[in-house]
């Protein structure tokens, strides 16, 4: 059996404009990958294919969970499967508690016929929620709505924590956050590093590296993996710059 | 400074005069009540004969389906027969927490049970609180004489045998818990008369709320209530119509009027799941400075359902405040309206007043009609309406989606969000919680019945 979320030669369109051109990368269960690039190299275009939304064609390619074809499957069965996007920009849903959502999507992980044990399920998020730094009044409130950039992004990261998944995929959660919220949350994915666990961890920047060190750095551009290296190829190109990576790293 | 906002007439249409019935439905002998209240009836009735039956070139009823209200064949209900059982159904589902309970079945008193009221408030059913303080009802019972359509169903309710409760708190008299009150309708061709009358006396404070559920489905019923709400300096009030009769046969109609006196708080909450058709009349008038309304309401229509619900928000003394939040979910052929005024009278200067009605299809054949208005005789005043018709957006299903629940259950977790909304904002966690089960039962059944 496969131990890998593993991409390969994935091309995506959307709107019938080609934006990932043949993509290949594997993160093995228990590492940490990042990829950074510049602006519109599809990074996050990667991360809404993979959680199979409807505005992305997949025209190539596939993406296996171990042993899963993750495109074959529907939306939610993805996440079922163990896989986990945490998103560059959280939708609000007006009315839904933070705890009810989270206990749905608890809910639907169990066989028919089973219950949530809610004095369980509570005492477990109220923990995560203290390692967070969140107050317990966000269990009541709507999910996301009136929440602030850094409150969103934890709550993210909750809920990231509450569904174990076997691999999660972190679109820019750095952006927006200050470096207070941006060490809690580093924090909450360093404590669910595992061998059991494998993190892509998508960024503009350099910073959340610092805190979340990866194993292996991708650097994407126009579509594909142009570069992988160790950490300090993070380091290289915050240096550097962008222009190094379109002027002198781009094949000709 | 006069803005007036209203819909176009629409074209004439004359509906043929009806005889819903023809004697007052009155059931006991009323040799106990006042001489007041047994003239008022005999006048209500003669009105009631003369009101001709609503048609469409009342504005108050356009875009109501008529056909809803050609009645033949109604008479007053017959006693119920098995008390027991409907005392079992209200007791076994209900807030944990209240003031009183009490249950009637087709407009007579089954079942009640008085837990944690304050010294001094009276919480009596109508009939003997007529004959006991006759002086005290006399004041506050029926006084509203603007209708917003319904005239002739208030009149048919005047001249009626009533059933429901008479609540009043005096001066200083504060209860946060809720008084419970459970209406039970059966039988073909039924017609019951629920009553509340509250009444907050100068800093008091009662909740209330009324619950309509009927004995069996698929009979035709009708419910025609008036509720009657009056707070005084500093009183509060807090109503909920709680309506969940069978949507096989029941029609219910139900007008609310509300006078808020000076630094008075009333909230009126009124959520509709059941019935086949529903009118709802809201009427809430802030009388004095300082006077707050806020009207919530949270309506879920499936089938051919039809909740027809017009509003008034009348300021007339400066200073006033009032919020309205309207929120439904339609399904399969449903329909709803909204039909709401702001009127800021001459002279209420400063008043601030917010009017919102927000509709999710949830099917291309439902149909929701919503007509805001607003007419400001005065200056220095804040007023925002507005409605909005949608269907649930998809980055919201994506999202629930994205975290492993099915695009079903999503879809049913927002909709339930969207009329969390409302509910959220009457006072009361369990009560609130016992609202929102109850919409939640609801949508559990909505996919049987699609």
């Amino acid at each position: 059996m496969s131990q890998s979320l593993k991409i390969e030669n994935l091309h995506a369109t959307v709107d019938g404009i080609e934006i990932l051109k043949g993509l290949t990368l594997e993160v093995p269960k228990g590492e940490v990958h990042a990829i950074m690039g510049p602006n519109g190299s599809g990074k996050s275009t990667l991360s809404k294919v993979m959680a199979g939304h409807e505005d992305y064609t997949v025209t190539a390619g596939s993406v296996m969970l171990d042993d899963i074809n993750l495109l074959e499957l529907e939306i939610d069965e993805r996440s079922r499967a163990g896989f986990f996007l945490a998103f560059q920009y959280p939708h609000e849903i007006p009315g839904v508690s933070n705890a009810n959502f989270l206990r749905a999507a608890r809910q639907a992980r169990l066989p028919k016929g089973e219950e949530v044990d809610a004095v369980a399920f509570y005492k477990e998020m109220y923990l995560k929620m203290d390692e967070l730094g969140m107050d317990r009044k966000f269990t009541g409130r709507s999910v996301n709505e009136g929440f602030s950039g850094g409150e969103k992004k934890r709550n993210e990261i909750l809920q990231m924590m509450m569904l174990e998944p076997k691999y999660a995929v972190l679109d820019e959660t750095d952006s927006g956050l200050d470096i207070d919220a941006l060490k809690v949350v580093a924090e909450g994915v360093n404590t669910m590093r595992s061998p059991e666990r494998g993190f892509l961890i998508i960024t503009h920047y350099q910073r959340l590296l610092d805190y979340i060190v990866p194993d292996v750095v991708h650097v994407m551009f126009d579509g594909r993996i142009i570069k992988t290296g160790g950490k300090d190829l993070a380091l290289e190109l915050e240096e550097k710059g962008y222009d190094w990576v379109t002027k002198e790293l781009v094949p000709a | 400074m006069s803005i007036v906002l209203t819909p176009m007439e629409e074209t004439i249409t004359l509906e043929p005069t009806e005889v819903w019935l023809s004697n007052p439905p009155v059931t006991e002998s009323d040799a106990a009540t006042p001489i007041w209240y047994r003239e008022l009836q005999e006048k209500s009735w003669e009105r009631f004969k003369e009101l001709p039956v609503p048609t469409r070139t009342n504005q108050h009823w356009r875009f109501a389906d008529l056909k809803m209200i050609r009645f033949a064949d109604l008479a007053s209900a017959a006693s119920a027969s098995d008390s027991a059982s409907l005392i079992a159904r209200a007791t076994a589902n209900r807030p944990a927490d209240f003031a009183a309970h009490f249950v009637f079945a087709n407009n007579r008193l089954i079942h009640s049970e008085i837990v944690d009221l304050p010294a001094g408030a009276i919480c009596l059913p109508l009939n003997e609180a007529l004959a006991a303080h006759g002086d005290l009802v006399r004041g506050h019972f029926l006084q509203e004489t603007q209708t917003l359509g319904g005239d002739k169903f208030a009149a048919l309710h005047g001249a009626a045998t009533l059933s429901g409760l008479f609540v009043h708190f005096p001066k200083g008299c504060v209860s946060e818990k809720p008084i419970l009150v459970h209406h039970f309708s059966g039988g073909e061709g039924q017609l019951t008369f629920p009553h509340t009358l509250v009444v907050a006396e100068d800093n008091a404070a009662v909740s209330v709320v009324d619950v309509f559920e009927s004995i069996t489905v698929s009979e035709q019923t009708l419910t025609v209530g008036v509720v009657d709400l009056t707070a005084d300096r500093g009183g509060r009030i807090q109503y909920v119509s709680l309506q969940n009769l069978s949507d096989n046969g029941a029609k219910h109609v139900q007008i609310n009027n509300t006078r808020a006196g000076r630094d008075a708080a009333v909230k009126v909450g009124f959520i509709n799941l059941g019935a086949a058709w529903v009118r709802n009349e809201s009427l809430n008038r802030m009388t004095d400075t300082g006077a707050d309304c806020q009207i919530f309401s949270a309506n879920l229509a499936n089938g051919i359902q039809e909740y027809d619900q017009r509003t008034l928000q009348s300021h007339e003394a400066q200073h006033t405040t009032s919020d309205l939040f309207f929120k439904n979910a339609l399904y399969n052929k449903s329909r709803t309206i909204f039909s709401g005024l702001i009127h800021v009278k001459p002279g209420a200067h400063h008043t601030d007043s917010f009017q919102t009605c927000r509709n999710l299809l949830g099917s291309e054949e439902a149909e929701a009609n919503s007509m805001p208005g607003l007419e400001i005789d005065a200056d220095q005043v804040k007023c925002s309406h507005g409605s909005t018709s949608g269907q649930i957006s998809d980055e919201e299903i994506f999202y629930l989606q994205a975290r492993g629940i099915p695009a079903d259950d999503a879809r049913k977790i927002i909709s339930l969000g969207f009329l969390n909304e409302s509910i959220e904002k009457l006072e009361g966690d369990e009560l609130k919680a016992y609202l929102f089960a109850a919409v939640e039962r609801k949508f559990t059944h909505l996919d049987e019945s699609a």
